[in-house]
Formats: structure tokens, sequence, C-alpha cells
């Protein structure tokens, strides 16, 4: 075998995302909750870098890049909100920041 | 002609006190009214003055009420002879009672509505009298209805009051009922429902449709003018002020079911078995309401079934083919049946509210004027001649004989019974000795001059008014018999009646009770008037209202309209509760909503779009 | 040699992700994270996409996540004590995975035949040349509009975060 299938590719993405999708559910800790959505954001990028070696074309990866530019632009944008919350509700409990009634 | 100016006068009168009559004194209030009535007696005299010999009708029409498809209903008023007697026995009579009004009303409170009402009866009286079609005669009639509702509950605070006035509504409504089914028969069947030009198709119509037409009608007549079974309302009616008992359930609002069918004479006379149907009506309830009169204690009570059973007269003159002998009953009705009601009013004025005639006697010499006045009624209902009553009567029993000598005979013992019931009245209340606790004193002019003119009406009326003569044209007269005997046994029942009186309440005043004691379950039944208001009770009226009251109100409404209106709001609301939950303001949950969301497009998307 | 490199990568990004998912305390999630990206960053340059792989190094590890250990340290975080209050994720969440993942497991299997190889150094058009050379002509457009974001994330943070002048 020369090379890695590239389902094997496509699958890492997935798990990945996965990875991602369980953390965003199953923690409390709101920072944690972002770097999940980072880490789903990371498996995306991997299948779209995939794709772009499929097609031998370089567009996959300008998505890719573009994808990166928003990832970090939410980051900051996210963190700051996240900041604001915590000094409003002394709180990083994902759970505590909801004030809807019962 | 102006002939709309006739009713027209008393609704000024209506529209004035009802609006305006509070602030003003009694003397302006009953000047008001007695006037718009007089204005339209003045009117009537000068209108009828003015159309001559009125062989011909004389048609006036004011505008379009009604136009829709086929049916065009115009707001139109007639005259013809039968109107102008009817006009004149409506106004002259009211007039008189109007009068008779403000003493009898001085101390009573509602004044001011008393005289709006009476007037605003005049004017839906009037406009059913003058109409020109069916419809506008139905307006007239239900607004007569209207107006007897609110005479009768006049004293609205008493309990028995309203109940009668409720009574009396309910019941004619039964009647409007089957009025109004003939109107729609007739609409269907003559597309039209102008007098002329219904009667003069009339010749060419299924004697099937023309009888059905006719019963309905009869109907009608029966709620209206309290025949069997739909009587049971006008004895109820003497709850309210005697002057509305003399005016409304005497003189004209009764007498509208007997004009109606004199009226649609073309009709009838095509239909023989309703004319049957009418006459039978007429004589049973002629003989019925007699029997129960015989025995009431109320002095008002008697004369409401003397009413009844004189209308029963009017109906059988008519049934027999003696339109023009019924108008004539009716008319000398008029005169001595209101002067026997404003009579006993001025009786019970007399002895300040009672009317009970055990309570009365020797009032002849405590009250003379209204005992005179009295008497005059007496002999003119016995059917003495030469007074009033003796003409009319005396036309109908013969034509009655003509017909079937059976309802001749039931039509005699029935003036026997009348002649007895009123005698006995009489005697009771003015003979003898004064049995009661009060001060009896005579009543004031305003309220016996009303008696003196009607006295003197039903002595001269009949004799004065040949009315059959009048209404010739109309209504050709039957075929004179020169056999005078069924004059003679009439008249020698009405005097063996009154003989009867005599002796059973002058001469032998124990008699009445020993012949009680001895028949007292014949008596106790006629006394209770054969339990006929307990038996619509228990089988028309408790069945409806429990009905009501089980199935309508608490099956239908509240159960099913109630339930389904509510339930949608519940079940809206239900559904909204459960969708409720899946706006928790958990995060972490909405991310699981849109996994679920994810996979099962996925699934679709993927798995069943075929990709296998 | 690939397919070792692959496996290697593969499984240190798959541990450090679930590392990322496990661990109660935030800061050794951001570590974990970091690992993540580093693998990813090698297994680009496997895909051949020589630029984003150092792109992936210096924005996502060298910055973003700096600013979450920043961040971390500043709220001064702790590790998670209480139990949470979802129990739809709980419930759902996991099997909801699972099926997830079977199904682009499936899809990919699919979708794509066992003849195409990933082999490094098959494609070389991922140079910084062939990617700025598509992002200044074609992808114009994109770009600018990205940059004006970036400028609004930048002002949206500053807005956010700064204190309150009394």
């Amino acid at each position: 075998m020369t090379g890695v299938p590239l389902s094997w590719y496509l699958i890492l993405s997935a798990v990945l995302f996965s990875l991602g999708v369980a953390g965003f559910l199953l923690r409390r800790n709101v920072i944690t909750v972002f770097m999940s959505i980072e880490l789903m954001l990371n498996g995306v990028n991997l299948s779209f870098i995939t794709f772009s070696y499929q097609l031998r074309q370089v567009n996959g990866q300008i998505f890719s890049f573009l994808v990166m530019v928003v990832a970090a632009a939410e980051a900051a944008v996210g963190l700051a909100i996240i900041l604001t919350v915590f000094k409003n509700r002394a709180t990083l409990n994902i759970d505590d920041v909801s004030s809807m009634k019962d | 002609m102006q002939l709309w100016l006739i009713p027209v006068f008393p609704l000024t009168g209506f529209l004035l006190n009802g609006i305006f009559g509070r602030r003003w004194s009694k003397a302006v209030i009953h000047t008001i009214a007695v006037g718009s009535v007089l204005l339209s007696f003045a009117w009537v005299l000068k209108t009828l003055a003015g159309l001559g010999d009125l062989s011909a009708a004389h048609t006036e029409q004011y505008f379009t009420w009604i136009q829709s498809g086929i049916l065009h209903v115009g707001m139109d008023f007639t005259v013809d002879r039968l109107t102008a007697v009817m006009l004149l026995v409506v106004t002259g009579v009211g007039l008189v009672i109007h009068i008779y009004s403000i003493g009898y009303m001085a101390h009573e409170g509602g004044y001011q509505r008393f005289f709006a009402y009476m007037n605003l009866f005049m004017f839906f009286m009037l406009i059913l009298v003058l109409a020109a079609n069916y419809l506008v005669m139905f307006v007239g009639w239900e607004g007569v209805g209207l107006c007897s509702y609110l005479l009768i509950g006049f004293y609205f605070d008493k309990k028995f009051a309203t109940n009668a006035g409720n009574k009396a509504f309910i019941v004619n409504r039964i009647g409007d009922f089957g009025f109004s089914l003939a109107l729609f028969l007739i609409v269907v069947h003559f597309g039209t429902l102008d007098f002329g030009a219904v009667f003069t198709a009339a010749g060419g119509k299924s004697e099937g449709t023309l009888t059905a037409i006719a019963l309905l009608l009869l109907v009608g007549a029966c709620g209206k003018s309290a025949q069997l079974p739909l009587y049971v309302w006008l004895p109820d009616a003497m709850a309210g002020p005697t002057p509305v008992s003399a005016l409304i359930h005497a003189a004209t609002m009764v007498t509208a079911g007997v004009y109606m069918v004199a009226r649609s004479a073309a009709i009838f006379t095509r239909a023989p078995a309703a004319m049957e149907a009418v006459a039978i009506v007429g004589v049973a309830t002629a003989f019925f309401a007699a029997t129960i009169g015989m025995l009431q204690n109320d002095i008002k009570k008697v004369f409401a079934y003397s009413t009844v059973s004189q209308l029963g007269y009017m109906f059988l003159g008519a049934g027999v083919g003696a339109f023009s002998a019924g108008i004539y009953h009716l008319v000398t009705h008029a005169f001595f049946k209101a002067l026997l009601f404003l009579a006993s009013g001025s009786v019970i004025h007399a002895l300040s509210g009672e009317q009970d005639l055990r309570n009365m006697g020797g009032l002849g010499k405590k009250i003379p004027w209204t005992f005179a006045t009295m008497l005059c009624a007496g002999v003119a209902i016995a059917g003495v001649p030469p007074f009033a009553g003796f003409y009319s009567k005396d036309a109908i029993l013969a034509a009655a004989n003509n017909h079937a000598p059976w309802m001749y005979w039931v039509g005699v013992i029935t003036a026997g019974m009348t002649a007895f019931y009123v005698f006995r009245a009489i005697f009771m209340a003015f003979l003898g000795e004064y049995r009661g606790k009060g001060h009896p004193h005579e009543s004031p002019a305003v309220m016996l001059v009303p008696l003196v003119i009607l006295g003197a009406l039903s002595l001269v009326g009949g004799y004065l008014f040949r009315v059959p003569g009048y209404l010739a044209p109309l209504f050709p007269l039957a075929v004179e018999s020169h056999d005078i005997s069924p004059m003679l046994i009439s008249v020698a029942f009405g005097l063996g009646g009154i003989a009867l009186a005599w002796v059973f309440y002058v001469v032998r005043p124990g008699l009445p009770d020993q012949l009680a004691a001895t028949f007292s379950g014949l008596y106790k039944l006629v006394y209770n008037k054969y339990f006929v208001d307990e038996i619509y009770g228990a089988v028309v009226v408790t069945p409806v209202v429990s009905g009501s009251r089980e199935v309508l109100w608490k099956g239908v409404d509240v159960a099913v309209i109630d339930g389904a209106v509510n339930g949608a709001g519940n079940r809206a609301r239900g559904i909204g509760g459960v969708l409720k939950l899946l706006q928790s303001g958990n995060i972490r949950s909405y991310a699981t909503w849109v996994l679920l969301g994810g996979v099962v497009l996925l699934f679709v998307m993927g798995v069943m779009g075929g990709l296998r | 040699m690939d397919v070792i490199l692959f496996l290697i990568f593969a499984v240190i990004a798959v541990v450090c992700g679930i590392n990322v998912v496990v661990q109660t305390h935030p800061i050794s999630s951001a570590i974990s994270l970091i690992g993540v990206m580093g693998s990813l960053a090698v297994l680009y340059l496997l895909l051949g996409a020589e630029f984003l792989a150092a792109a992936q190094v210096i924005v996502y590890a060298g910055a973003v996540m700096v600013l979450f250990v920043f961040v971390i340290m500043l709220l001064n975080a702790g590790a998670e004590t209480r139990r949470g209050r979802s129990l739809l994720a709980q419930l759902l969440g996991i099997p909801l995975l699972l099926v997830f993942l079977g199904l682009m497991a499936y899809f990919a299997q699919r979708l794509f035949p066992a003849t195409a190889m990933v082999r490094f150094g098959a494609f070389r058009g991922g140079t910084a040349l062939d990617v700025g050379e598509a992002l200044f002509t074609r992808f114009l457009l994109p770009f600018e509009v990205v940059s004006v974001l970036i400028l609004i994330a930048i002002l949206g943070a500053v807005v956010l975060a700064r204190k309150e002048l009394d």
C-alpha cells in the first residue's frame, strides 16, 4: 500500500467532528464548550483539504483558509462575550446562564 | 285622503309621551294621549265622509317595503266598508276608553308609561286594520301582541302579572307561527301578499292549497282571538289594568282574528273544510268558555271567559258563511263588553281594589250610575231585544241554523249560559247586602261619562248600525228566512238565563252552594277551568322547559359547543405546553435537537435518497 | 510510509480530541487541543497543503489557543464540579453521535472508491504561490470581505471586553 485511502481521512474528520459535538453536548464549562467548537471546525477543515486533494484543485484549501479566519474572529468575539457574561453572571456554567422561566 | 295620518296621530302621542312624558304633569300626558286618539277618530270620520259610499276600495300606496325576486310588498293602506267598520270601532271605542283611563289610572303609578303604551297599541291596531297586504297586517298583528304583553305586565313588580304577560305573548306566538306558515304558502302559491291580488287569484287555486292556507290562518286567529286551544292566555291577561282589559282584550285586539278571517273570506269560502273547522272551533269555544264563566268568582275573570265565548260566536258566524253577522257581533260586542269591563273597573275602583264577587253586594244603591250602565250591558249581551246584542247574536244563530242545526242548539244553550253568568255577576255585585269591608264610593265623572256613552251604544247600537246591510257589497246577504221560531227560542233561552240567575242569587242565595256540594266533582272540574292550564303545563310546558334545560342547555350548549370551543382552546394550550418544553433555555438540549435534525437529514438524503 | 505517518498522527489527534472532551480542567483541554491542531498540521502536509499547514500552526495553535489560555487564566476557571442539568443531552447525545458517526463512515466508504489513495507529493498545488494566486484573483471578494470581518471582530471584542468608564 503506497498511500492512505481517501475514506480514512474523511472518517478521521468525522471522528474529530463527533468528538467536538460530544464535548459541546456533555461539558458544562463554557470555555470547554468553545474549545469543542474549535475542534469541530478543525474536523471540517480536514475534510475540505481532503476534497481539495481529491479534486486536485486549490479551492478546498481556500475554503479552509477562510474557515480558519472566521474561526479566529469568532473565537475572539466569543471569548469577549464569555468575559461579559462572566462579569454579569459570575458563573462559567453553561446551564446557569439561562434566564428563561421554567 | 292621507290615510297614514290615522295611525300616525297615536304614534306621535306615543313618541311624545314616551320620550318626554317623565317631565310632564299628568294633565299634559293624558291630554296628549287622549288628544291623539281624538284626532285619529276625527280623521277617520273626515276620511269616511270624504270617500263617499265606498263601494270600491280606496287604496293608498306609500313606499316599497320589500322588492325581492317575485315578491313585492308595499306599505299600502286600503279602506273599504269592512275597514270603515273596524276603524270606527277601534278609534271610537278606543277614544272612550282612553277618556275613562284618565280617571281610573289617576291614582296608579306609571301614568306616563300606561298612556304611551295605549297609544302605541292604537297605532299598531290601526295599521293592522288599514293594511292592504298580509305582511303589513302581520306587522300590526305582532305589534298589538307586543303592546298586549307590555300592558298585561304593566304592574311589573307583581310576579303573576309578568307571568301572565309572558303567557299571552308565548301562546300568541304559537298562533303567529301558524300565521307565518300561511304567509309563506300564500307567497309560494300566489307570488304576492296583496289582498286584492290574492283574492282575485284565489279562484284559480286548488282547494287543497286554499284549505291549507285557511287552516293555518285559523291557527293564527285562534292565538290572537283566544279560541280553543289557545285561549288560555286571556283569563290570565286580566292581571293588567281594567282599561287594558276593556280595550285590548274585549273590543279590539282579540277581534283582530275575526277581522282577518273576514278579510280573507275569498280564501275561506273556497275551502269548505276550513270553514267547517272555523265554525266548530267557534261553537265549541263559545260553549266551553261559557261553562267556565258560570262558576268564576273574580268579576274580571267572568267577563274574560265571556269574551272568549263571544269571540266563539263571531267565529261561528264566520264559519257558517255569515261573515257580516260575525262582524256585526264584533261591533256590538265592542260596545257591551267594553262597557262590562269598564263598569267592573268602576266597581273595583269603588271598592279600592276588591275583585271577588263574594265580597261584594248591595252596591246598586251605593254606585247607581255604574249599576245602571252595567245593566244596559247585561241586557245587551243577554240578547234581549231590541238591544244591541240581540240583533247580532240572532243573525249568527239564524245563519248557524241554516247551516247545521246542532250548532244552532249549542249556540242557543250557550246564549242561555251567557245571560246566566252575566246576571249572576250583576246580582252578586249589586243586589243584596254588602258583604265586604270597604267604603264604596261612586267613580268620578271622567269615568262615568264613558260608561254612559257605551251604555247608550249598547242599548241602541244594534238598531242604529245595521252592519250586515252596510257590508252587503262585500259579503252578500244570506237569504232571509221567514221562520222566526229560532229567534224566539234564543230570546227565550236568554230570558230564562236571567231568570235562573235571579232565582239562584236573589231569591234563594243558598241554592248555588247546595248544588255545588251535590255535584262537587263536576263543580270542582269546571271551577278549575277543566284543569286545562295544568294539563298544558304538564304536557307542553314542563317537557319543553326541562328539555331545554337538560338537552339544549346542558347537553348541547355546555357539553358540545362550550366543550368544542373550550376544548379547542385547551388542546391548543396543551400542545403549547408540550412544545414549551422544547424552549428550555438550555443550550445543550438545543444542540441535541440540532444534532437530531442533522442525523435525520443525513439519513433521509443519504440512505433513502438512494445511496445504498 | 504514508500509512505509518497517517496512523501515528491520526491516533494522536483522536487521543488529544478525546482528552479535550474528557478533562475536567479547561487548561488541560486547551493543551490537548493544541496537540490536535499540531497533528492536523502534519496531516495537512501529507495532503499537500503546505501553506495551510503552516497557517494552522501559526494562527490556530499559535494565536487562537493562546487567546483561549489567556481567557482561562483571566477568568480563573477551575475544574468543573457540579453535575449538569440537561437530561436530554445526556440521554440522546451519545447514541445520536454514534449513529451520526456510523452514517458518515458509511457514506465515506460508499462515495469514494477504494482505489483513491493519498500519496505524499501527489498534489503539488498547495504551495503559497498557488494559494496566493487563487486568493488574489478568483477569491478576491471573499478575501476582502473576510478582512472586514476581522476588523469587525476586533472592534467587537474590544467593545465587549473593555472596562466601563465610570
